[in-house]
């Protein structure tokens, strides 16, 4: 058999394997759906026939007023990752710092606030500190106590973070004569940052139903509201379901982002 | 010891650039090196070799401070900075070791070059950051050496898409972009696959033939033999023996290099 003969014969089992690849892809997508659609259908219909009941009417009127509260919901976690950020950033430096009270000042912020209850520290912010004569409103003290919390252990992350790059990243910007600082801030922490990103969206998607806990001090946000129209029309069940659901949406929409970041940022890794 | 025989220097190399006194480095208990002196010239290549642990490469790192002496003293280009190691950390002695590394240029075993930033802005990021030079000057010098090494058309490359060869030239363009006086090589090869040792080797060949101090720590004894204006041959933290490469490579006069070439040379 000669070499043009044998062509057409070999085209058509590479076809034959591209097929079969393509079906196996589909099979496995087709499972992978129907898995989800069992379950939370599942889910939903037991909410549908357990007690009272969900009815379209109930969520037709008082959906929007709990759904409302999503943009306090996203409001507070986001201000709050922001603050968690800044504050787990000072806080490595300062766990990873030469100067012993600075390291000593990080250290205890991480001890202490890691080592008390998130909803403890709501309370210490918003019915404490005005006996320190500072009083803040609602919003702004569930934020600060979101923010401390996460950023605490968000301290640890980033230590790891910068500790996780390579010490010759660093020599190799000091060789070209870059002070210190400047090696830290252009090539470490840059670094660095790529490497915490996955654990951050983590936080953050940790953040988002965390924040239900500032609905005790009124706040009126997802969970306040569900709580609130609940109670008074005797529908508990059905607007947790509701708040609970919106939770997962919000976590579902930032994961999606927070993906395409981290294959952004995973240009020019190793 | 001196580093040539008497009126035989090689009539290319200038005034003496580096000169290192009474180096001496502990880590711990450690003595690693035991009182070293080196002067090399302008022009001057020198090619630093010996077995693992005859503090080759410490001697190479004391030079411009990523590891601080525990004795001596240094002067590059007319800075000159004492070891401090109980001051190591001040600010007025980074400083002066700062000014030491923006006249001596490290290459290091591992490349170093910075994974997030393109070839272009691995070039530019200190000589605009550090020499102060503006961004276009910083683009221009870059062109100029990426070119030199071969790789101008990967400037906008990120390292990870580079192979080792294709990194350490890179990382020579890099040090070239800061106009040093002397390029301080350790082992630049060592992480290299055999076949693109040969690349790298080349573009410092050239530079060395163009006149460029360097002082190189390496295991190629043929590229010593090519390239080097002087071999110094370490062992047990001291210099043992220096001079021109024909000299030390084929008539060495202490016992430990011969033993050294010995084993090296014939496994």
């Amino acid at each position: 058999m000669t070499a043009a003969e044998l062509q057409p014969a070999r085209a058509q089992v590479l076809d034959d394997i591209i097929a079969a690849q393509r079906r196996r892809r589909r099979w496995f997508r087709g499972q992978f759906a129907l898995v989800w659609v069992v379950i939370v259908g599942s889910i939903g219909v037991f909410l549908w026939n357990a007690g009272r009941g969900i009815s379209w009417d109930f969520i037709l009127q008082s959906g929007p007023f709990i759904v409302n509260g999503a943009g306090i919901t996203i409001l507070v976690s986001v201000v709050s990752i922001v603050l968690a950020i800044g504050l787990a950033l000072l806080g490595a430096i300062g766990r990873l710092s030469a100067n012993a009270i600075f390291n000593s000042l990080a250290s205890l912020y991480v001890s202490l606030v890691r080592g008390t209850p998130l909803l403890v520290q709501i309370y210490f912010v918003y019915f404490g500190l005005p006996f320190a004569g500072i009083i803040l409103d609602a919003i702004p003290a569930g934020i600060l106590a979101l923010g401390f919390n996460y950023g605490a252990y968000m301290t640890e992350i980033f230590r790891a973070g910068i500790q996780a790059v390579p010490r010759s990243q660093l020599e190799a910007a000091q060789a070209l004569g870059m002070p210190e600082r400047l090696a830290f801030r252009r090539i470490v922490l840059p670094q660095a940052v790529r490497i915490v990103i996955p654990a951050i969206g983590n936080d953050f998607v940790a953040m988002i139903k965390d924040s239900a806990l500032v609905s005790t001090i009124a706040i009126q946000e997802l969970l306040w509201r569900a709580q609130r129209i609940g109670r008074s029309e005797h529908q508990v069940l059905a607007s947790l379901a509701i708040a609970a659901a919106v939770y997962w949406i919000l976590t579902i929409i930032f994961s999606y982002f927070q993906e395409r970041l981290e294959r952004r940022m995973a240009r020019g890794d190793r | 010891m001196t580093a040539y025989p008497e009126g035989q220097a090689p009539p290319h190399i200038g005034d003496v650039i580096v000169r290192a006194q009474g180096i001496e480095k502990y880590f711990g208990e450690n003595h690693v090196l035991c009182g070293v002196d080196l002067d090399v010239h302008r022009r001057e290549a020198v090619m630093i070799i010996g077995r693992s642990g005859s503090g080759k490469t410490t001697l190479l790192r004391c030079l411009n401070f990523l590891t601080e002496p525990t004795v001596g003293s240094v002067e590059i280009d007319g800075v000159r900075v004492e070891a401090e190691p109980l001051r190591a950390r001040s600010r007025a002695h980074q400083e002066q070791i700062r000014q030491i590394r923006l006249r001596a240029s490290m290459l290091f075993q591992e490349f170093g070059l910075f994974p997030h930033m393109t070839v272009l802005q691995n070039c530019i990021e200190a000589p605009t950051r550090v020499r102060g030079i503006s961004t276009d000057v910083a683009v221009e010098l870059a062109h100029k050496y990426l070119d030199k090494v071969g790789l101008l058309e990967k400037k906008d490359e990120y390292p990870s898409r580079l192979s080792g060869g294709q990194k350490q030239r890179v990382a020579i363009a890099r040090a070239l972009c800061m106009e040093p006086k002397v390029l301080l090589f350790d082992e630049p090869t060592s992480a290299l696959d055999p076949e693109l040792i040969g690349e790298v080797l080349k573009v410092m060949e050239e530079l060395a033939h163009e006149g460029t101090t360097m002082i190189v720590v390496t295991h190629e004894m043929h590229f010593a033999r090519e390239a080097a204006d002087r071999v110094v041959f370490m062992d047990g933290g001291v210099i043992c023996e220096q001079g021109p490469p024909e000299a030390i490579l084929d008539s060495p006069r202490e016992d430990a290099t011969k033993r050294f070439l010995r084993r090296f040379l014939h496994g």
